[in-house]
């Protein structure tokens, strides 16, 4: 059956404009980090789980250094990967589930601006944060010192495509119970770009390459992503709570 | 003044059509109460009137003004404090100062657990900080959803006496209940069992 509707939205004259766009970012921006500051195990397990694979590479490899640091850039990229995904699973499973969600779609304001607050204060709390630690993995592996500050300029840029992907995977499957892997499948190959880039601008920083172009190309997708991923992150939150 | 219009309404969740033709019409100072049985399809009227429910749902739905709606969830996160579950709450229409917020409490008796995480009060605690939206929201039209579920004698009374308070300030409230006539000659029903399909 096809179902046609209209529905119309007036605001109404008599009611003061309130809040600015912006003041309703921010406000969603500051209610999860005072959450995350709550419960610090939603930022502690993804840099956990990264040292306990980075730990276990020399074990399984065998502890050749020349061999480590060879493998370092994809070892730490494909890591940093899978604790994106780990983490981006559960990116609005609670709001979902506590209802704040059906709250922001009945909020006077775009649900891809106010869902953008959640998702920026999730970045930061394991992206950046990630970006940022990842010297101390990066030495464990002995990935050579000079290729250190475009390894955390890759994580800080790729970190932010996977993430804006990861909360487009989130946002389709959160109403699904058991959607991880359904959200693995769908998000792995739209991450797969960002993997090469970053693990090939750390790669050329080893041998002394050219690696302004690949973090060129990191910030141009972190970028397309931050322009478009938004609205389909609203879309999709929509298409979720409609059930 | 009209704060809502539906025309000829049906409702379909998955594959099963629950209403047809439904047609209401609510404005200030107006009092409904969407009757029917568990199933019926009260909170999908809700949900579709909110604007939360767009697929599977046909007809004119016009809505003038801004509403709130509140749901079976608290939509509270549990480590944050009662304060901060309002202050950032996600519907973005508590617009007033931190003493607004701790007197709002101290309306739904909660005074002293401002500051409490959500997580450390009881059920029916944690409905009355929900409600305290009902003091705090500048919306006109209120859709409740059991509204009275979870809450003590006095609880109920306090809400019956905000709604009467809201609606007399020119709002509008739509809501669910399993309790008859609860406002007596101030509401009005709408059995949803007449447009069962």
């Amino acid at each position: 059956m096809s179902y046609s509707k209209t529905s119309i939205w007036q605001p109404m004259s008599s009611e003061v404009a309130s809040l600015s766009i912006w003041g309703a970012f921010a406000r969603q921006f500051m209610r999860h980090c005072k959450s995350l500051v709550g419960s610090p195990a939603d930022a502690i397990n993804p840099l956990l789980f990264f040292f306990m694979v980075v730990t276990l590479f020399p074990l399984g490899l065998g502890p050749d250094p020349q061999r480590l640091a060879g493998m370092a850039p994809g070892i730490l990229w494909v890591v940093a990967l899978l604790s994106s995904l780990m983490v981006s699973a559960k990116l609005f499973a609670s709001d979902y589930e506590d209802g704040s969600l059906e709250q922001l779609a009945m909020a006077p304001y775009p649900l891809a601006v106010l869902v953008m607050g959640e998702v920026a204060a999730h970045w930061i709390a394991t992206g950046v944060l990630l970006a940022l630690v990842s010297p101390v993995f990066a030495t464990m592996l002995g990935l050579s010192s000079a290729a250190l500050p475009t390894l955390v300029a890759s994580l800080m840029l790729g970190t932010l495509s996977l993430t804006l992907i990861g909360a487009v995977g989130s946002a389709l499957t959160v109403s699904i119970r058991r959607g991880g892997l359904l959200l693995s499948l769908l998000i792995i190959p739209l991450n797969v770009p960002v993997l090469i880039f970053g693990t090939t601008a750390v790669s050329e920083a080893v041998i002394d390459g050219n690696t302004v172009s690949w973090l060129a190309l990191l910030g141009g997708l972190a970028l397309g992503s931050l322009a478009l991923l938004p609205l389909a992150i609203g879309a999709a939150l929509r298409v979720s709570l409609d059930n | 003044m009209q704060l809502l219009a539906a025309n000829q309404v049906a409702i379909e969740r998955g594959e099963r059509r629950l209403l047809a033709g439904v047609d209401l019409s609510v404005s200030s100072g107006d009092i409904w109460q969407l009757v029917g049985a568990n199933g019926v399809g009260k909170t999908s009227l809700l949900r579709a009137v909110g604007g939360l429910a767009r697929l599977g749902v046909a007809g004119e739905i016009t809505r003038h003004g801004t509403m709130l709606y509140l749901g079976h969830h608290a939509a509270l996160k549990r480590n944050l404090s009662a304060l901060d579950n309002l202050r950032f709450h996600p519907a973005c229409d508590v617009i007033c100062s931190d003493e607004d917020i701790i007197s709002a409490l101290a309306a739904v008796a909660l005074a002293g657990y401002e500051d409490r995480p959500i997580g450390a009060l009881s059920a029916g605690q944690q409905r009355r900080v929900a409600l305290a939206r009902l003091v705090l929201s500048s919306a006109s039209l209120w859709l409740l959803d059991e509204p009275f579920t979870a809450l003590d004698v006095d609880g109920c009374a306090w809400l019956e006496e905000r709604i009467k308070q809201h609606v007399a300030a020119e709002g509008a409230v739509i809501f669910t209940s399993h309790q008859p006539s609860r406002f007596g000659e101030l509401q009005q029903n709408l059995d949803l069992a007449a447009y069962v399909v």
